[in-house]
């Protein structure tokens, strides 16, 4: 439990007066995740505690530096969770590190994104200033949305201090389901599913199996599942934690490992590779060897968009290039909040 | 600061209406005194001003062009929808275009698989559902205006509803926007795809108030409409109980719908005009929807009851049949216009407060309702914690306006000490500028107008709204001296 939110806005002031770059650093589980950074590292991690949570409230606030995990296990105690379910991709997974790459777990379609649940934001910016955007209710919509805007921008626009965070009840019931079908059968079906009130929370196919998990109250779920049937897969929980952090057999090889963002009911891409397919089919892994530019091509062409996500050439672009109106505002809104070049310059894209 | 619209003292009306009729459709140019009438006003009709001139645009074309023709002649830029807005974000400037995007109403692709509909900005919010219903599907946020708001206003202003509390904002429920920049670049955000690359500009777009760029093409996320849904209402003998009810139902792990409270002042008005069968002894309300599969549903709503019994209710009914649901919900739906008919006019507020504090809030409320002697009918979203307190008054009463805005900024500043916020769902506006000066420091406030220059340089879309000037706030903090310091700017945070 420690407030270093003085100490972090003197290394910042320290920093643009050398005009020197800062990488920021959490529990480093993420540091694969993006474009390498230039700069001295800024170590956050010492940021943490919780500083306000209010169950009957659904609401955290806490500091960047938070283990994840802590957040994770406190909720828990009291009957809650954080419903974009964060990967946390290693041991030390901090809140703000969730919050700033922005990624969200498998049930995502259906509870909501990081953003989603990101209700405020203190923040430093690269003018060395310690601002408070959002707050801790759910419904305000006073000044511009700079919370969310910091929500998955990978530190490029300040160092994250503190975040509050909507909570949710956990489900009372969840049940795991498995039905054998190809990859083209079970992106239709479950978009089928999804498009009907079904108590659905997660989906994943990884070629030849699609599981669906079923949340809600217990009398709700056994209802869906007997409306369903499929295969009962009694370890659901663990399967959803290996699919959600990459330790699902799919995600062990070397290869490089691409993220897909397509419309959900897109049909099997033609891309040769291997593949997994997530969410109500709007997330996709790719192991192949094919070039970025086909890759990135073919999912936009499908209206998406591809991230070179682990291995590859990561000094190119990682992140789906932006067409040129867009390229524009992303440089002037960088200056906006971190008119020196400041902080994690490049993680995101080479220019910003 | 660019954001104080200045007049332009040597501007040619005549040459300025030629130049936009160039480029519009006839007729569709209004500049003469009866035609700019009705766009004088929002929904804050204590507002008016009647703007230079009016275009009505059909299309992205037309959008563009009388964009570019704002820069051309430095004349800021008001977009408005259906003008339902309660913050005067869509209130005219006197040498503004007013640009109705009203015509703009065509919903262009419905995808039942995808479960999204791609709409012109200008459809209203409540006939998406409409066309979308033939697939059992909805659009979720449902501000009480949805018969006549448009979907482009509920972008500008993230509009809430009554079943936010479980389906979100607008900024939950849209995927995809088309937007023009003040220079007339169209802009991609997001769309049927998750998570767009880059920053995420469709929330910082949504709710931006018009000041960021004018939206011309939506794709919004649609839902299955649920299996079954149940309505409750609990009476109750003292506020406090409905309130601590409100939290227990929260702490009890159960995520209403919709849970909406009514005090004795709104129940009345609301009985007497929609005849919902309301109890009129009553000292508070809730309405609870519950919603979900049938055995979901059925389970919620046994251990709603035990928390209503447990907090001393003094009725609890659960409606028997679609028809008794709709007479349940009209009395809500009703409740403003039904206290518009006991006063002479009210004065809608829109703060949001943690539940825990609703109890000492709305003591608060009523006993400076005493003080100044102006009667207040509470009906709000309780299970968010967003208030409408309606104050009512008599415009025609000298002074009476100024002691009801002063009230209600005392109001707003109280949810900013509980630590809420001063809107919740109908946007800061004209409305709430000054109170953007308590919520934010003079950082904040410096940062948005850094974001507000990367989208509009010039300063041309809906300038002076949202975002108060430091100028202003330190104006503002003058007013409100205590122990004799200034609270602003040498305060950042209170």
């Amino acid at each position: 439990m420690s407030d270093l939110s003085e100490a972090l806005q003197a290394r910042v002031a320290e920093a643009i007066a050398q005009k020197t770059p800062l990488s920021i650093e959490g529990g480093g589980s993420k540091a694969f995740h993006g474009r390498p950074s230039e700069g001295a590292p800024l170590p956050v991690a010492g940021h943490r505690g919780v500083i306000n949570y209010a169950p009957t409230e659904l609401m955290i606030t806490a500091r960047c530096g938070t283990p994840l995990s802590e957040i994770e296990a406190l909720l828990a105690e009291h009957g809650q969770m954080l419903p974009f379910e964060p990967p946390h991709f290693g041991p030390g997974a901090t809140l703000g590190g969730a919050v700033a790459c922005g990624l969200s777990g498998p049930r995502r379609p259906w509870s909501g994104a990081v953003r989603d649940f990101v209700l405020g934001i203190r923040c430093i910016n690269g003018k060395g200033e310690i601002l408070h955007f959002g707050g801790e209710v759910v419904k305000n919509v006073a000044g511009f949305d700079a919370s969310r805007l910091m929500t998955g921008a990978l530190g490029t626009l300040g160092v994250i201090l503190d975040v509050s965070l909507k909570t949710l009840p956990r489900p009372r019931a969840e049940r795991t389901l498995a039905f054998a079908m190809d990859a083209a059968r079970a992106i239709e079906q479950l978009n089928r599913w999804c498009a009907s009130p079904l108590p659905l929370s997660a989906a994943s196919h990884d070629g030849e199996r699609l599981c669906i998990r079923l949340s809600g109250a217990p009398a709700a779920v056994e209802a869906a599942a007997r409306r369903l049937g499929g295969e009962h897969l009694p370890d659901g929980e663990r399967h959803w934690a290996e699919v959600r952090e990459h330790r699902h057999a799919f995600f062990q090889e070397d290869a490089p490992l691409w993220r897909l963002a397509v419309a959900p009911a897109t049909p099997p891409l033609p891309i040769s590779g291997e593949w997994f397919m997530e969410w109500d089919g709007g997330q996709r892994w790719l192991k192949t060897a094919m070039q970025a530019g086909i890759v990135r091509e073919i999912a936009a062409r499908h209206g998406g968009h591809a991230t070179l996500f682990r291995g590859g050439d990561r000094t190119g672009q990682v992140f789906h290039p932006l067409p040129p109106a867009m390229a524009g505002i992303h440089k002037r809104l960088k200056l906006a909040f971190d008119p020196h070049g400041i902080f994690n310059r490049g993680r995101l894209y080479p220019d910003l | 600061m660019h954001n104080e619209p200045t007049p332009q003292p040597g501007l040619d009306k005549a040459a300025l209406v030629s130049a936009l009729q160039a480029v519009l459709p006839a007729g569709r140019v209004l500049h003469r005194e009866e035609e700019l009438r009705p766009y004088e006003c929002d929904g804050l009709s204590a507002y008016r001003q009647r703007p230079l001139v009016v275009c009505l645009a059909d299309n992205v074309d037309e959008v563009q062009s009388v964009l570019r023709l704002s820069q051309e002649w430095n004349i800021p830029i008001v977009a408005r929808g259906a003008g339902t807005g309660l913050s005067g974000g869509a209130l005219p400037l006197e040498n503004g275009i007013l640009l109705s995007l009203a015509r703009m109403k065509r919903i262009l692709d419905i995808d039942p698989l995808n479960r999204t509909a791609r709409v012109e900005p200008g459809v209203r919010n409540l006939a998406i559902s409409q066309a979308a219903a033939c697939h059992g599907l909805y659009y979720a946020p449902d501000p009480s205006s949805q018969i006549a708001c448009t979907i482009g206003g509920n972008v500008a202003e993230n509009s809430g509803g009554v079943h936010c509390l479980k389906y979100g904002l607008t900024v939950h429920n849209i995927l995809g926007l088309k937007v023009l920049t003040a220079a007339g670049e169209l802009l991609e955000i997001g769309g049927q795809a998750p998570d767009a690359p880059g920053y995420d500009l469709l929330a910082l777009l949504t709710g931006s108030e018009g000041l960021l760029g004018i939206v011309v093409e939506i794709t919004v996320r649609l839902l299955p409409r649920p299996e079954q849904v149940e309505v409750m209402l609990a009476a109750f003998a003292s506020i406090g109980d409905a309130a601590s009810a409100v939290g227990d139902i929260i702490a009890a792990g159960i995520v209403p719908a919709g849970l909406e409270f009514m005090d004795n002042a709104a129940i009345r008005a609301a009985e007497d005009y929609a005849h919902a069968g309301y109890p009129r002894e009553a000292a508070a309300i809730l309405l609870c929807e519950l919603d979900g599969n049938e055995e979901e549903t059925a389970t919620q709503i046994e251990e709603v009851e035990q928390i209503f019994r447990r907090h001393q209710a003094t009725r609890v009914t659960c409606a028997a049949g679609e028809e008794e649901k709709q007479r349940l919900w009209a009395g809500r739906k009703a409740a403003f216009p039904a206290v518009g008919r006991i006063s002479p006019d009210y004065y809608c507020m829109d703060g949001t407060i943690p539940r825990h504090r609703l109890p000492e809030v709305l003591t608060q409320i009523a006993r400076w309702s005493e003080e100044y002697g102006l009667p207040v009918a509470n009906v709000f979203h309780a299970g968010d914690g967003n208030l409408h307190p309606l104050i009512l008054y008599d415009a025609n009463r000298p002074g009476e306006l100024e002691r009801v805005e002063a009230f209600g900024g005392r109001i707003l500043e109280l949810c900013v000490q509980v630590g809420g916020t001063i809107t919740g769902e109908h946007g800061v506006g004209m409305e709430k500028l000054d109170q953007m000066c308590v919520q934010f420091g003079a950082h904040e406030l410096a940062q948005f107008h850094l974001i507000k220059d990367a989208f509009d340089p010039a300063g041309l879309l809906n300038p002076g709204k949202a975002v108060p000037t430091l100028h202003r706030c330190a104006e503002y903090g003058a007013m409100h001296v205590h122990g004799g310091k200034l609270p602003f700017p040498n305060l950042e945070r209170f």
